[in-house]
């Protein structure tokens, strides 16, 4: 039952990240999202593995301090302005995180995965996740949001590999949570590095660089 | 097996010490590849006289078993060139090519590689074996052409080579993806009982015959040779023109191995193009103005021949007469290794040249059998081995063939025996043409020009492995008939029947050699007496007349080929510019005149531009923003996921 109230407040998140036109509150929507996500473990009754509960235990450290701790600093290094900036409008956004939120819904009874599930929203909830993050990589403007977006996107790999959980080794979880962790502090550096040779933080500049 | 593992071994590795050495890298190269070449000529030679074949698993990896290994009689033969002569080349390369020239450690390790791929492709028998061997040699040898990059010409006849040996890797692909839908197997072992009567052999026979044409260089796909023989080091040219290119006839001999009945038609088609390649071949070398570029011409050639042989061989096999089919079998097979020898000598031969000189323009050389007596000594045996003249070896594997096609002209009504006697003659009135004039306006007459005026001879190092491909090509010539259990073991491994009639009986080989060593005897016998001669006087010869004759009034390369190339103008198109002279007292003029390949630049060059520029229209998927890229990501997975469910 609080397993499937996070479900939906995980979906609910995504509809927010979609629209939301501040910087601040997309991170704090992501980062939220990422630390609900870090309890469905314990929500899923799993917390009799010791090493799930670690592992949920780092997800919620990882996610609900470091990183955010790691945005603060590219923020004031930056000095960024606090618009989204994205190429299409939020309504659009919106639309087509809801279809993608359908999509997954639809798509979800028809994937090949054991069919007596205990948790049927886990699934379509980790695609709508993973549909949202690929939404916000795509049509953000800023380096920022589009490290947002490996943030969200992130979340759904982990939302899916709870499915899993107890067949996945732990050195997978900690592979990919390592992952994540170094692909933002790398992000910080660019982001530091092209605010520092454009004078802003829009991937647009980056064109130049094609051959 | 355990001599062919460490021969594999001994090459492989003989590059490693040269990375970390300031100098002597070469040397320990050549080192490690004579060990390596005596490892595995033994492993050759026990086989070929009588010692069982072997298989070998290869372990398994996490994707699959890595293949088989079976070392017969096909691979046995093989690997004689295989090792032997990138032996002479690395100790050639010492040298030529030395320690601190431009990307020295590089050479000295792909060679050793290249030699060991090659080695695993022979023996290789299975398809995931065999492709292994095959793209390890196109990339091996890629970055050898492109030793010297910084040369513009270079990198573009490294491009050239690497777009057709890969279209030809994706002919093989396709091909080795029939074969197995058709037999349910990728092993070699199991293609013969699988392929007898599917209706997928015609198919196959046309992929493997272009992926393995593309190696070989069999006419209209033989454009890549030229430019990248050319612009490799001397040793690589000898390598690939040597050894490389024949593993497209190891593929189509593997091939044709499999096939219990080939149709009568296959046979005709590679005497076509046996043809077709031997006769374009070396007619377009008789144009050439760069050494290098005759020689490369001249690989064409003799594929062409070896391709008559093998075609002969198969309408041999196809009628059903046997003895058809183990002389043009024998004489293609042979003929492998014997352009292996004496093309490895002339590219040494061309190379000591280079490296003395300084340049591979015909042009420009001239008179340097007085200063370099060994190299022209070497590149003489050469010539006369591969026009097919007696008592060397190319005129045995020729010889061979000329009675299949004689056997085939009196035993079946096909027309295929008339044209493949009538391209052989062609051929070798050509091809004794062509070698006059390389060896008349490179070691006769005088210097053409400064270069050639300061040769020298090279050192021993270059000169030791001329001698022993030289050695080589004459023993083959002289006794022949001691390598008649090899050679009829090997036919029988292709024609997958162990009832022939024996070669030497057919050929008359024994008595060959008992002609041909008297008869050798006595012309050293006159050539001392000769010697012995009160010594003649040095005088000029007439010289027509003029007051001053000087090296300009020689005949040219082009001049001497003239009559032949302008003969030929209807299929060669020489591209020819100048004036006529009519005054009296004329003004200066020039003389220009071109070659240009009829495939390369008439028809792949034209032909790549224009799909460059159909292709330059994907381009505007290239925006440069990373979040396209994302898009395009994104919107493949969803297409996938949605293509799942429905």
């Amino acid at each position: 039952m609080f397993c499937d109230f996070l479900l939906a407040l995980a979906f609910l998140t995504n509809f927010s990240l979609a629209v939301s036109g501040r910087i601040n509150k997309v991170i704090q929507m992501a980062v939220f999202q990422g630390v609900l996500l870090g309890l469905m473990p314990i929500a899923m009754g799993l917390g009799r593995h010791f090493h799930i509960l670690l592992m949920a235990l780092a997800a919620i450290v990882v996610k609900g301090w470091l990183i955010p701790f790691l945005f603060r600093r590219a923020f004031k290094e930056a000095k960024i302005q606090r618009e989204v900036d994205p190429y299409i409008s939020y309504p659009a956004s919106l639309i087509l995180c809801a279809l993608g939120t359908g999509l997954s819904l639809l798509m979800a009874q028809h994937l090949p995965l054991p069919p007596d599930t205990p948790h049927p929203l886990l699934l379509p909830a980790s695609m709508a996740t993973l549909f949202t993050g690929c939404l916000l990589l795509v049509s953000r403007k800023k380096a920022i949001t589009q490290v947002v977006g490996y943030l969200v996107l992130e979340n759904g790999i982990y939302l899916f590999g709870l499915l899993l959980v107890e067949e996945m080794p732990l050195l997978v979880e900690t592979g990919i949570l390592l992952d994540l962790f170094v692909g933002i502090f790398i992000m910080g550096i660019v982001i530091h590095h092209i605010s520092a040779a454009f004078d802003s933080m829009d991937t647009h500049n980056l064109s130049k660089l094609k051959d | 097996m355990i001599p062919y593992g460490l021969a594999l071994l001994l090459v492989a590795l003989s590059g490693i010490p040269g990375l970390f050495l300031q100098k002597g890298g070469g040397r320990i190269a050549a080192i490690l590849q004579g060990l390596g070449a005596l490892a595995g000529l033994t492993a050759s030679l026990h086989l070929l006289c009588g010692g069982r074949p072997w298989t070998l698993s290869l372990p398994a990896t996490p994707l699959g078993s890595a293949g088989l290994l079976h070392f017969d009689a096909i691979a046995a033969f093989f690997l004689i060139p295989v090792l032997l002569v990138p032996a002479c080349g690395s100790l050639f390369g010492v040298g030529y090519w030395r320690d601190r020239d431009e990307n020295a450690s590089r050479l000295h390790l792909l060679y050793g590689l290249l030699t060991a791929f090659l080695a695993l492709l022979v023996a290789a028998s299975h398809a995931f074996t065999f492709l292994l061997g095959w793209e390890g040699m196109a990339m091996a040898a890629f970055f050898l052409v492109i030793t010297e990059d910084r040369n513009p010409e270079t990198r573009r006849a490294g491009w050239i080579y690497l777009v057709s040996t890969h279209t030809g890797t994706l002919c093989l692909l396709g091909a080795f993806a029939l074969v197995s839908a058709a037999t349910g197997s990728f092993a070699f072992s199991a293609f013969p009982a699988g392929l007898a009567g599917t209706g997928r052999l015609t198919a196959a026979f046309v992929l493997f015959l272009l992926g393995f044409g593309f190696k070989m260089g069999a006419f209209p796909l033989h454009f890549w040779l030229p430019p990248a023989h050319a612009a490799a080091p001397s040793h690589v040219s000898a390598f690939m023109s040597g050894v490389l290119i024949k593993m497209g006839v190891l593929g189509l001999v593997r091939f044709l191995a499999w096939v219990p009945d080939p149709p009568l038609w296959w046979g005709g088609v590679l005497v076509i193009l046996g043809a077709l390649s031997g006769i374009l071949g070396v007619a377009f070398a008789l144009g050439q103005h760069s050494l290098k570029r005759l020689l490369a011409y001249h690989s064409i050639e003799n594929i062409g021949i070896i391709l008559l042989g093998i075609g002969i061989g198969s309408i041999g096999k196809s009628t059903g007469h046997l003895e058809i089919m183990v002389l043009g079998y024998g004489g293609g097979l042979l003929h492998v290794l014997n352009h292996s020898l004496f093309k490895g000598l002339l590219f040494l031969a061309a190379g000591s040249v280079v490296h003395a000189t300084g340049t591979q323009n015909l042009e420009e050389l001239g008179g340097l059998a007085r200063s370099m007596p060994r190299t022209s000594a070497g590149f003489l045996t050469g010539a006369w081995a591969i026009c097919g003249l007696p008592p060397l070896n190319g005129f045995i594997s020729e010889w061979l063939i000329y009675l299949a096609a004689f056997r085939g002209l009196i035993l079946t009504r096909s027309p295929w025996p008339i044209l493949t006697l009538t391209a052989l003659a062609i051929i070798g009135a050509l091809a004794l043409a062509c070698f006059c004039k390389a060896f008349g306006i490179v070691f006769l007459g005088e210097p053409r020009s400064e270069h050639a005026t300061h040769a020298h001879e090279s050192p021993r190092t270059m000169l030791v492995p001329m001698g022993i491909l030289g050695g080589a090509c004459i023993l083959i010539g002289l006794f022949s008939f001691l390598g008649l259990p090899g050679l009829d073991r090997l036919v029988a491994d292709l024609a997958g029947q162990q009832v022939l009639p024996g070669i030497g009986e057919l050929a008359h080989l024994p008595a060959l050699s008992v002609l041909a060593i008297p008869l050798l005897g006595l012309a050293c016998l006159l050539w001392r007496w000769a010697r012995a001669m009160p010594s003649a006087r040095q005088v000029p010869t007439w010289d027509c007349g003029y007051a001053a004759a000087t090296p300009r009034m020689q005949y040219t390369a082009s001049s001497l080929a003239d009559g032949l190339v302008s003969g030929m103008r209807i299929v060669l198109l020489p591209k020819v510019r100048w004036r006529r002279i009519l005054a009296i007292f004329p003004s200066p003029r020039r003389f220009h005149s071109h070659l240009p390949d009829p495939v390369l630049d008439r028809v792949a060059s034209p032909g790549l531009d224009l799909l460059s520029r159909f292709l330059i229209l994907f381009r505007i998927l290239q925006r440069g923003y990373l979040a396209v890229y994302l898009l395009y990501v994104m919107l493949t997975l969803i297409f996938l996921l949605v293509w799942m469910v429905v």
